[in-house]
């Protein structure tokens, strides 16, 4: 038996000896340093400033390794090299000193400092003396363009000048760093920073045609023009709700949401404010307003007291109808609950931004038996309010609702030029589908638009 | 107030003391001091079951977390944005005696004098404390407002305009080979042919509709009114996709807070 064994066991070594000598005598490892030849370098090398930006950047092109990806495809990597004079290793170290300064000695070399980075562009005219070659990035194989970006803050060591002579060239590089394939050199070529960024003139035209839609609608509503605008069930709802509460002797609860005085929700919903503040002063209703964000509590309070003032009733407005709570999000909706449930208000109107807190709130206001109103722009909250209010104003309806309410020319000018670029939009998507159908790239590539 | 209430709060008193020295116990191994640890717990899941009354109704209980939650933040944010926006952001960026004063690390080199242009505007808007200069404090609003509305008039042209009309040029047939090709390599597979054509129509008809939807000037009548009606599905069924995915969210935080109540203070579970 351990004859046996013993046989078994010289037959296993032997057959795992035999198979690590085949593999030892196999062909080479393609990736072998000492097999590499030299690659073919990278040809047609062209550097130009990058297009549509704030300067600081040139672009760099370049058609493949004839070995990359073919013939002895042994090109791995393209390091990219920049001339760099030594007078950069100067203000470098000025800038290492500048970094642990402080006080007059800090001033000093901030002057010299600067003194020195305006030296930077007549340090580059000296190429290609008082200089050397530094690596600045690396591109992938298959890889046929590189970006050098540099930064606009003077004080950074990655401080690239604009209008300075800069020279590249680009490497071919194998498994093997040392086995390489250099291209021409490329120069000089300038940053420099554009006015227009050419990537966005549809969005110029988009404006422009909005905006003289715009100009165009507020005159003729200027002038006394009936522009049309559709009755919404919900912003019908506002005045019977207004005069439900009256009726009850309750108050009316409006909630600016979360959103800060600059979102257009949030502006939409000052307007519907002034309206209901308006109608509340006349019927002499009370009326709340909890704020989240300080600035909103502050236009509200102005867009309040203005409509108490349009009612005749200036005597009747006090601070306290708007006020903040927290810019906390579940402590305001915790201290917005209890106020609904101690104040049992006849309408609560929920018009602006919501994020998270809008169903909290919504429910709460169910339970109290409160005719509900709710308008946001924000979609992820819209089917909370949809499931749990009496009326919601969605999306642009919202938008619509202060125009409608307000029926104030502005408004109405600017209501019926979206629905015009609605109408655009309509015929655009019919255009974009029969093009994209046909394969018209020209037609989709007019709407393209570039960072 | 009534006995029933007094006993009720005495009750939830003794419990609260009960649960105290019962997790205190638990934390004696614990670095921190274990009185304070216990605390912590006990009082965090009072907390939470002070908010969660309010599910039955308005109590004292859920009135004092409220109050308590309400002024812990405000004063929170109060002093987060005096400390990082004034102190931390600007103070080092206009005054070196300030940030002596301040003890934040003075920066000579972001020095700019535009930093004092909301340093005028934060204090005109301040100025509605007073009487006389209230109305100073509408400039430092109407800078915010119409600066913010111009910047997003030109964002929200590009992402939910340009963007949105370029997303729908999407071919009605998709890699269209004639009847036969299509009928023969039928497949309802996600990436098969088929799919992708309905997903374009749903594309295609969904904008249209839901933007007839929200054209104001014309009333929805006829036909009209019929593709406003078909708008208002697509709508009210994104809306349930998006109902249902926000509620399973919702609820991973319901259980967050079960948790804590089961195994951090209970120990109920492991």
């Amino acid at each position: 038996m351990k004859c046996k064994s013993l046989v078994i066991l010289l037959f296993v070594c032997g057959f795992f000896a035999l198979a690590a000598a085949e593999e030892g005598s196999g062909p080479p490892d393609s990736t072998h340093v000492d097999s590499i030849p030299p690659p073919t370098p990278v040809s047609m090398l062209t550097a130009r400033d990058s297009e549509n930006d704030h300067g600081h950047s040139v672009t760099l092109m370049w058609e493949l390794s004839t070995d990359d990806g073919a013939g002895q495809n042994s090109v791995l990597s393209y390091e990219i090299f920049r001339w760099v004079p030594f007078f950069m290793d100067t203000l470098q170290s000025i800038r290492d000193s500048l970094a642990g300064a402080e006080g007059t000695i800090a001033e000093q070399l901030r002057k010299r400092r600067d003194q020195a980075i305006a030296m930077i562009p007549g340090a580059h005219k000296s190429y290609p003396e008082q200089g050397g070659w530094r690596k600045i990035g690396t591109a992938l194989s298959g890889q046929s363009s590189y970006e050098d970006v540099g930064v606009k803050d003077r004080g950074s060591p990655d401080y690239m000048a604009d209008h300075t002579d800069y020279y590249y060239l680009v490497d071919a590089v194998t498994a093997d760093p040392a086995i390489r394939a250099p291209s021409e050199i490329v120069g000089p070529v300038q940053s420099f920073g554009q006015f227009f960024n050419t990537g966005r003139i549809p969005v110029f035209v988009a404006v422009l045609v909005f905006g003289l839609l715009t100009i165009l609608f507020v005159t003729r509503a200027r002038r006394g023009a009936e522009l049309y605008v559709r009755p919404l069930a919900g912003i019908e709802a506002v005045d019977d709700a207004i005069g439900r509460a009256t009726e009850m002797g309750k108050p009316i609860l409006y909630v600016l949401g979360l959103g800060s005085a600059a979102d257009i929700g949030t502006i939409a919903s000052f307007t519907i404010l002034g309206r209901v503040a308006k109608r509340v002063a006349e019927y002499q209703t009370k009326l709340i307003v909890p704020c989240y964000d300080p600035i909103v509590m502050t236009v509200a309070q102005e867009t309040v007291k203005a409509a108490f003032l349009d009612a005749g009733r200036p005597d009747d407005y006090y601070e306290d109808i708007v006020y903040f709570v927290t810019q906390s999000q579940f402590a305001y909706v915790a201290a917005v609950n209890g106020t609904m449930l101690r104040e049992l208000p006849a309408t609560n109107m929920y018009m602006g931004v919501f994020f998270a807190e809008s169903l909290i709130l919504a429910e709460t206001g169910a339970l109290a038996g409160s005719i509900q109103i709710a308008g946001t722009d924000q979609v992820a909250q819209l089917p909370f309010f949809i499931v749990a209010c009496d009326y919601t104003l969605i999306g642009e309806e919202l938008y619509a609702a202060s125009a409608y309410l307000g029926r104030e020319p502005i408004l109405l000018g600017s209501l019926k030029a979206q629905d015009y670029a609605k109408a655009a939009v309509i015929i655009l998507a019919a255009l974009g589908l029969l093009a994209a159908s046909l394969n018209w790239t020209a037609f989709i590539n007019l709407f393209s638009v570039t960072s | 107030m009534r006995r029933t209430t007094i006993i009720a709060m005495a009750v939830v008193l003794g419990l609260f003391i009960l649960s105290w020295i019962l997790r205190s116990a638990s934390y004696v191994t614990v670095q921190e001091h274990y009185l304070i640890g216990g605390l912590k717990v006990t009082f965090s899941a009072f907390l939470t079951l002070a908010i969660l009354s309010f599910l039955y109704k308005d109590n004292p209980f859920y009135k004092f977390a409220e109050h308590l939650f309400v002024g812990v933040s405000a004063a929170f944010w109060m002093s987060m944005g005096f400390w990082t926006t004034i102190v931390g952001n600007l103070v080092p960026r206009i005054s070196q005696s300030l940030s002596e004063f301040f003890q934040v690390p003075y920066q000579p080199g972001s020095y700019n004098f535009v930093y004092f242009i909301p340093v005028i505007l934060g204090i005109m808007l301040l100025m509605r404390l007073s009487r006389n200069r209230g109305w100073l404090a509408r400039w430092p609003l109407a800078f915010i407002v119409g600066t913010t509305a111009g910047l997003n008039f030109v964002r929200y042209l590009r992402s939910d305009f340009m963007e949105q009309v370029s997303a729908t040029f999407v071919p009605l047939f998709v890699d269209w080979k004639g009847v036969g090709y299509f009928i023969s390599h039928f497949s309802l597979s996600a990436s098969g042919q088929f799919v992708a054509i309905v997903a374009n129509w749903v594309i295609f008809l969904g904008v249209i509709c839901g933007i007839i939807y929200f054209f104001f000037s014309k009333e929805h009548k006829g036909v009209f009114g019929a593709a406003s009606r078909v708008g208002i599905w697509v709508l009210m069924i994104t809306f349930g996709a998006s109902f249902g995915y926000t509620v399973m969210g919702r609820i991973s935080l319901l259980v967050g807070r079960i948790t804590f109540l089961f195994r951090d203070w209970l120990g109920w579970i492991s």
